[in-house]
């Protein structure tokens, strides 16, 4: 799938420079990142995740231990399963991919904001 | 974690009569009472509880499908069901589209591990297409059943 979309990048070079093909020319930004919140990456960091995902334009991935997502996908994120503790690597490909890196990773290193109430009936 | 670990049989509704979220919510609580999976003496509560989560952002994932979610003091294990709304219901979700998918999950407070695994599993079955159309296109409990069976087999996806 990724050897697809790597030649799928090649094949649309000449019309696309914004395809999310990874050409070596983009600038790859990429950062290990730590879930700090006691929840881990349940829904609402995810969402937090895609939301913030969507504002820029280069591809975002986040890998575990082999296990690549979207950073686009909330499905994508849910399936990571990522509990506290848990570091992952922030990837990203295009023009913005250091912004968005910045950005994504200021979720993790605050907790996505999240309160650690336990009793909290929300989660 | 598998869907036997966490969805209560007795509990899956397909056919819901809803066309809102508040009483699609209700419906789904309602067949966790009746499972015996709660207490009836808690199901306003549980209902209300998670209704303030849908105000925090709208747990529809996208593809028609919805996990509405919430901790629980009453319950000391991660419950859940699953339920399917031929019609589809309003649901505030991003993409606009309604849901006619739920999985309805209600954890106890101390048990984040439990619920963020559930959703794990939820989120890994749902990649399938065909799995998600299979569940949609449910007429009966049993078929649900059968379905979950099979994922949790593995026939699906992953």
């Amino acid at each position: 799938m990724r050897a697809t979309r790597y030649l799928r990048g090649h094949v649309l070079e000449l019309g696309s420079s914004n395809d999310v093909g990874a050409m070596m020319s983009e600038p790859i930004s990429q950062r290990v990142v730590t879930v700090r919140n006691s929840q881990g990456l349940h829904m609402r960091p995810a969402d937090l995740l895609v939301k913030a995902a969507m504002k820029f334009r280069c591809r975002i991935e986040l890998e575990k231990e082999g296990q690549i997502v979207d950073a686009r996908s909330i499905l994508g994120l849910l399936t990571l399963g990522a509990q506290f503790g848990t570091s992952l690597k922030l990837k990203a490909v295009g023009e913005d991919s250091k912004e968005a890196i910045e950005m994504l990773g200021d979720l993790f290193d605050n907790a996505f904001y999240e309160t650690d109430n336990p009793t909290e009936a929300a989660i | 974690m598998k869907f036997s670990d966490f969805v209560s049989v007795k509990a899956i509704r397909t056919g819901l009569a809803a066309k809102d979220k508040p009483s699609a919510i209700s419906e789904l609580v309602d067949s966790l009472a009746e499972a015996g999976e709660i207490q009836s003496s808690d199901r306003d509560d549980i209902i209300k509880a998670l209704l303030k989560r849908e105000d925090l952002g709208s747990t529809s994932i996208g593809r028609g499908i919805a996990v509405p979610h919430t901790k629980h003091p009453s319950v000391d294990r991660l419950v859940g069901t699953v339920g399917v709304s031929p019609q589809g219901v309003e649901f505030d979700s991003l993409d606009g589209d309604k849901v006619q998918l739920f999985f309805l999950l209600v954890s106890p407070p101390d048990r984040p591990g439990d619920h963020l695994r559930a959703l794990e599993n939820i989120s890994r079955q749902l990649r399938d297409d065909a799995f998600c159309r299979y569940l949609k296109q449910a007429k009966t409990a049993e078929e649900i059943l059968q379905l979950l069976v099979d994922a949790d087999n593995s026939q699906f996806g992953h």
